[in-house]
């Protein structure tokens, strides 16, 4: 297994993106891997750029706050991109060579120049139309979380599907508090399903979907990922 | 002297209202079966709460403690909290729980940054009044403009109040941190507030793996029975005489009285140490004692030196690390101990005063052996890789200047 896995989260207030990084480390801590997760945000609000952290290894890890150099770059909104509503500019600073990078769109938004700046650093760039997906699935956006991590999951082979089922369980099987904020998008996201057993099914669903396209990319095109592979 | 035991307090080897079995301290720390737990820093202070029989907790939100003192509340709900209210301003919430724990209840609260300054005036008064309270630190940038972020700063300011305080690394020290630190500051020869402090973000909003002790054992609730001196109120000494022109005149009694006292909550933080070595394994843990490049860090920087140790590894480089768990007590003779050898000493900050390498500096021999960085501040992460490379600048600086000046 590679040593250590990077992926830094960029979205908005209110995607979920601390939600996504927090389901992928309950994962990875599932399986009986080492992980950490950690979101860094300022005042909360949504549609503020809100990033979060997952670091996944087979050791203990002790690094963390916000990554400087990931290997996986997640984008959950397209103004992460065109407005830059991202902490660092642009947005995939830092990115290790080989790495990935996870958009949530099926329109190209990278300039000419972004596209040859990846390309020389042998960067994967993958579009995912996690909005859409979600709508279609769930009947909410609020569910383009579970499409990105669907997808970071096929592609990474980092969690398996199962690990995913069990970190959701955990999330919203039971009571939590993470804060004012995101008890209230809590409260909003069951109100939109008749019932909680609803709500783990569809997002379950939802993230099967585009881990298994992304499976199928991963099959075709092994040799990009190599260096995100665990 | 006797002491009273109230009926209606559960004792050890009894339950308490909430079903939990109160048990030996030693044996909650150190015996009781651990399970692994996955969770953020916020939820880990709620569980340490839950064990530690807590009479009174006080509320007032502020970045980023405001989610556990937010749990704490749940817990109250729940009934494993005496009580608890929402607080005015941290000035007042720090007053409250003086108010709480002259009344001989064990107290706890949570505040960060300008909070921590906000509420400043009551901490030496905390110490001084041999009150002790539990607050949890979860520090943040003081600066302005504003920041929620961390940074470590507002220890600095924390450092000579009186009270004891210790810096968690990680979510399990946290845990560690939170029920020991009621057992050593309660002991009658210390008997003083002590502040657990953690990294805002990097240990609250991280979700890390801890292990956990069982949540039906808890701590014996505090004996208000044990404290060193009368309870403080205006009516007795030595308040009482804080009315009387012996004190509260500008005469050398007066001058005495208090010299005495401060050097009296000195010596009672060096009296923790006898506590505190073997409940925390020793007041700082050193890893590659034998390297000639160590790092000295507390807190989160502890971790980034960790990670930065292995790159170093890996590029067949040795270098050492001491994590002072403790910053007051100092472990003086320790680090003196630990770094004897070290060449360069290097601390690592996440603040831009760099007070850590000040204290180091103020502590060791031959302190120009000791380099104040890598830092960063206002909310920066400090990855390895940075580290990495402005050590390596500065040994390669340090070579060049050798081969200028022979």
């Amino acid at each position: 297994m590679k040593s250590r896995i990077n992926i830094r989260m960029s979205g908005l207030g209110g995607q979920g993106v601390v939600t996504s990084a927090h389901l992928m480390a309950m994962a990875a801590s599932h399986e009986g891997k080492f992980s950490i997760s950690n979101p860094f945000f300022g005042a909360e609000k949504r549609m503020a750029p809100a990033e979060s952290y997952v670091r996944i290894g087979p050791e203990k890890i002790y690094d963390r706050g916000e990554l400087v150099f990931p290997h996986v770059v997640m984008v959950f909104h397209p103004q992460v991109i065109t407005m830059g509503k991202s902490y660092t500019m642009p947005f995939y600073s830092g990115i290790k060579s080989g790495g990935l990078i996870i958009i949530n769109d099926d329109i190209e938004l990278l300039t000419d120049e972004e596209k040859l700046d990846l390309e020389k650093k042998k960067i994967t760039v993958y579009y995912v139309p996690a909005t859409k997906i979600a709508l279609e699935i769930a009947g909410t956006e609020l569910s383009t979380n579970m499409g990105m991590i669907g997808a970071l999951a096929g592609l990474t082979q980092v969690v398996t599907m199962d690990g995913l089922d069990k970190a959701l369980q955990d999330r919203f099987g039971k009571k939590y508090v993470a804060s004012g904020g995101t008890a209230t998008l809590d409260e909003a996201i069951k109100k939109k399903f008749a019932k909680k057993e609803m709500l783990l099914q569809k997002n379950l669903d939802t993230i099967r979907r585009t881990f298994d396209e992304a499976s199928a990319f991963r099959e075709k095109h092994s040799a990009l990922l190599t260096s995100v592979n665990m | 002297m006797a002491t009273v035991t109230n009926s209606k307090v559960p004792q050890i080897g009894q339950r308490n209202k909430k079903g939990q079995l109160i048990v030996d301290p030693n044996e909650l720390f150190f015996l009781s079966p651990r399970t692994s737990s996955f969770l953020t820093g916020s939820e880990v202070i709620r569980e340490a709460i839950r064990r530690s029989s807590v009479d009174f907790s006080v509320a007032y939100p502020i970045t980023p403690q405001s989610e556990a003192s937010s749990l704490v509340g749940e817990l109250y709900a729940e009934g494993y909290v005496g009580d608890y209210m929402r607080g005015e301003s941290e000035f007042a919430v720090m007053g409250q729980c003086a108010g709480a724990a002259f009344g001989g209840a064990r107290v706890f609260t949570t505040t960060a940054g300008p909070g921590t300054l906000r509420a400043f005036e009551n901490f030496p008064m905390w110490a001084g009044s041999r009150l002790p309270i539990e607050v949890v630190f979860t520090v943040r940038g003081v600066n302005s403009p504003l920041s929620i972020q961390p940074d470590t700063l507002e220890i600095s300011f924390m450092l000579e109040t009186g009270m004891l305080l210790w810096h968690a690394e990680t979510a399990q020290d946290l845990f560690d941190f939170m029920l020991k630190g009621y057992y050593v500051a309660e002991q009658p020869e210390v008997h003083l507030p002590i502040g657990v402090i953690c990294d805002g973000f990097f240990v609250t909003h991280t979700k890390d793996t801890v292990m956990m002790t069982p949540e039906d054992l808890a701590l014996p609730h505090y004996d208000p029975y044990r404290s060193p001196v009368v309870c403080m109120d205006m009516e007795v000494p030595p308040v009482r005489m804080m009315r009387d022109p012996f004190v509260m005149k500008s005469n050398y009694i007066s001058y005495m009285t208090h010299a005495s006292w401060q050097l009296e909550i000195r010596a009672a933080i060096e009296r923790s140490r006898k506590h505190t070595i073997p409940l925390l394994d020793g007041l700082i843990e050193v890893e590659n004692p034998d390297a000639e490049i160590m790092f000295v860090a507390s807190g989160t920087a502890v971790s980034q030196s960790r990670e930065a140790i292995r790159l170093f590894r890996d590029k067949g480089v040795k270098v050492g690390l001491v994590k002072i768990k403790t910053l007051r007590p100092f472990p003086t003779e320790e680090l003196r101990k630990a770094t004897e050898h070290a060449k360069h000493i290097f601390v690592p900050e996440f603040n831009v005063a760099g007070w850590l390498a000040r204290e180091v500096k103020s502590t060791i021999d031959r302190n120009s052996r000791v380099i104040a960085g890598p830092h960063v501040a206002g909310g920066m992460t400090m990855p390895p890789e940075i580290i990495i490379e402005e050590i390596e600048k500065y040994l390669a600086h340090s070579r060049n200047k050798e081969l200028v000046h022979g």
